[in-house]
């Protein structure tokens, strides 16, 4: 059946674009502290828990790691395991007063 | 190689011989025999399949269902309110369209509590999406476990073997263990169309809308929709996929030829008795009775449930002048459900050619009440003498009351 | 309501081992000439002691009905003390057969001109080296004797392939000591 067979139930790949450009849905936006994050500070690939924990997969591998905002919605969820806290959650609207 | 064994056994032989990979199962009356000769199979290292204990019946197809998404062959089997409490996965595993067998040891739902046969159990899941086979004997069962994988990895579509708790399940009768190199002839390794694959993540069964929308290549998915309306035209095709591997079987083995139904002395027959299992086998026994009293009798099982044989039903009964359709199962403010799916079935037909015959439907054997064959002659003659004129109503045999 | 079947009902106590006696007789039975059998165990809420019974049914051609026999040809009873509690012998055809384990001869039972097998299994089986109470093999060299439905190396051969790892030797013993010492009467 093949691709004839995922035509006959419900598959997504991961990645961006289900639903959109879902950045706008954000309230709230986590802001990385590389100064406390710990592969940022290391300067080597360790802990990730927000790569890890991140549901729409926006959050990168990488050193430091980085948030794609077209995407991220700002659920929180990568501040609340950082192990350092070094994710904050801050308000949209000062970015928005900053862009001004 | 002929052997006199349980239907249990038969069973576990039939999943034997199909190279079953992986076996979640939790023990109930009447099923446990079956799934304990397989972990005995396993622990003597006669069969290479991994068995998984589990806590409960809903485990156990969950656990069935993740191992045929990861591209397994997969085996569950249970009775009664074991496959009740599987209920939500039995939908899940035909949604997600897995080609997982199950068998089906028949017997009665609680409340009150009962461990005997009837068939309660599997024609309340009727509407789960899965294919039901059903089996007279003990032959029957083995053959139809190996069919069935063959079946479900064709048309992706998870299929049942019932067959009656006790009446087959625990009875011992002689039957023909298929031979190990014909049936890996038959049924080779199950090679899935797409499985889990760590090389190239996705999301099985994912939400739906109510409407299509596009994946993140930007191709139009399938909707909930779209994808149940799949299920039922792969359901019907899966009629002519049957009759296909059951023909091949019975080029292999010698053994077959009646996917749907089975008619026995039906080719003049005035009047047709139907049941499904080991009752209709025993109704063979009265049909041959009336025979030698000169009532033209015949008999009918069948086979294969769901989906239901509709055109080959019709095609059976078309020429006769009444149908008595026995049942252990009951839709309760209704009637048997078998009775219900053949009057469907010769509505069609009825109207195309005026005739219409009559159906009586009896009641029996729930929660193992004794089928007693005389009691049967009894019913089957009645019906066959005053049927025409006989009021539409609900029958039971055996009732105490 | 087919005169073709033999129908044997064997009477015991769970645990005894009446199922797999029935078992290793339908076996048998269909290498010697027996085609069609079925043994149907009628199972009720049972447990260790309670009187248990099966219908074996042995015909040339093929068995559809398996509902309970009604009435038996013959009559196999595991354990004498239940000829005492209940109506075991019910159903029972004119001129039918009993086989007993029991250590009283035929002639202390009073059947209405039923033909009775005794032997007491019991004490031969325990002499053939198997432990007190298991008399599922032995019974049979009594019901070999007094059927003549098989002959007994077809019998012992399924004894042996029964027991396997589990005393093989000391059961087929058991029953060729009881067919040696079955006496059949009655009244």
């Amino acid at each position: 059946m093949g691709n004839d067979y995922r035509s006959r139930t419900s598959h997504s790949k991961s990645g961006p674009g289900d639903a959109g450009k879902t950045g706008s849905w954000r309230i709230l936006r986590p802001v990385i502290d590389p100064g406390v994050c710990i592969p940022a500070k290391r300067g080597a690939p360790a802990c990730y828990m927000c790569w890890l924990y991140c549901p729409d997969g926006v959050i990168s591998r990488s050193i430091p790691p980085t948030i794609d905002y077209e995407y991220c919605k700002g659920c929180g969820i990568c501040a609340e395991e950082c192990p350092t806290k070094a994710i904050t959650m801050v308000e949209e609207s000062s970015f928005i007063k900053e862009d001004k | 190689m002929q052997m006199i064994e349980s239907g249990n056994v038969a069973a576990a032989l039939g999943v034997k011989l199909s190279r079953a990979q992986v076996i979640a199962a939790y023990p109930i009356t009447p099923q446990t025999p079956l799934t304990e000769k397989l972990s005995e199979f396993i622990e003597a290292g006669d069969m290479s399949a991994e068995y998984i204990p589990v806590e409960s019946e809903h485990s156990a197809l969950a656990v069935c269902i993740a191992s045929s998404s990861a591209g397994a062959r997969s085996f569950t089997a249970t009775s009664a309110n074991g496959l009740l409490y599987m209920h939500e996965q039995i939908h899940w595993a035909s949604g997600a369209r897995l080609p997982i067998v199950m068998c089906v040891v028949n017997r009665g739902v609680g409340a009150p509590w009962t461990v005997w046969n009837d068939h309660q159990d599997s024609m309340s899941q009727r509407d789960t999406g899965w294919i039901q086979i059903y089996a007279n004997d003990h032959q029957q069962i083995i053959d139809a476990v190996i069919k069935a994988y063959a079946l479900a990895e064709e048309v992706m579509i998870p299929v049942m073997v019932c067959y009656d708790g006790y009446l087959l399940s625990h009875t011992y009768m002689p039957f023909d263990i298929p031979d190990v190199s014909l049936a890996d002839s038959f049924l080779p390794p199950y090679k899935p169309a797409y499985c889990l694959d760590p090389g190239e993540p996705a999301n099985l069964n994912t939400v739906t809308l109510p409407d299509v929308r596009d994946d993140i290549n930007g191709n139009r998915a399938h909707g909930y929709f779209e994808i149940r309306h799949l299920l039922q035209q792969d359901m019907i095709a899966s009629m002519d996929a049957l009759e296909r591997i059951d023909s091949r079987f019975k080029t292999v083995f010698g053994r077959g030829g009646n996917p749907f139904i089975e008619s026995y002395r039906t080719d003049d027959a005035e009047f047709i008795a139907v049941g499904i299992g080991s009752l209709s086998y025993h109704l063979r026994d009265v049909v041959d009775n009336l025979r030698d009293e000169g009532i033209s009798v015949g008999g009918m099982s069948i086979q294969l449930y769901r989906p239901f044989p509709y055109s080959a039903v019709a095609e059976a009964l078309k020429g006769c002048r009444g149908i008595i359709v026995f049942e252990k199962a009951l839709s309760y403010g209704y009637q048997g459900p078998v009775c219900s799916d053949i009057k469907s079935a010769l509505y069609q037909h009825g109207r195309q050619n005026s005739h219409r015959p009559f159906v009586l439907n009896y009641i029996l054997g729930l929660g193992g009440r004794e089928i007693v064959t005389k009691d049967l002659y009894d019913a089957l003659k009645l019906s066959c003498t005053t049927g025409p004129d006989a009021p539409d109503e609900l029958r039971w045999i055996g009732l105490k009351i | 309501m087919r005169r073709d079947i033999i129908e044997i009902r064997w009477h015991g106590r769970g645990g005894q081992g009446a199922i797999t006696a029935a078992k290793i007789v339908a076996k048998a039975t269909f290498e010697t000439g027996f085609p069609g059998v079925v043994m149907v165990p009628t199972f009720g809420t049972e447990r260790r002691g309670a009187p248990v019974f099966t219908s074996l049914k042995l015909s040339r051609d093929r068995i559809y009905d398996l509902s309970p026999i009604e009435h038996p040809d013959i009559i196999v009873v595991l354990d004498h003390m239940l000829l005492e509690e209940s109506d075991i012998i019910k159903g029972l055809k004119p001129g039918g057969l009993i086989v007993v384990n029991t250590p009283r001869p035929p002639q202390a039972y009073n059947f209405n001109g039923m033909v009775v097998a005794a032997a007491d299994v019991t004490h031969l089986a325990n002499k053939a080296g198997l432990p007190q109470g298991v008399v599922n093999s032995g019974i049979i060299g009594a019901f070999a004797k007094a059927s003549k439905l098989t002959d007994m190396d077809t019998l012992i051969k399924a004894i042996e392939e029964e027991f396997i790892g589990r005393k093989p030797k000391e059961n087929a013993r058991a029953a060729i000591e009881t067919y040696e010492y079955t006496v059949i009467g009655g009244l």
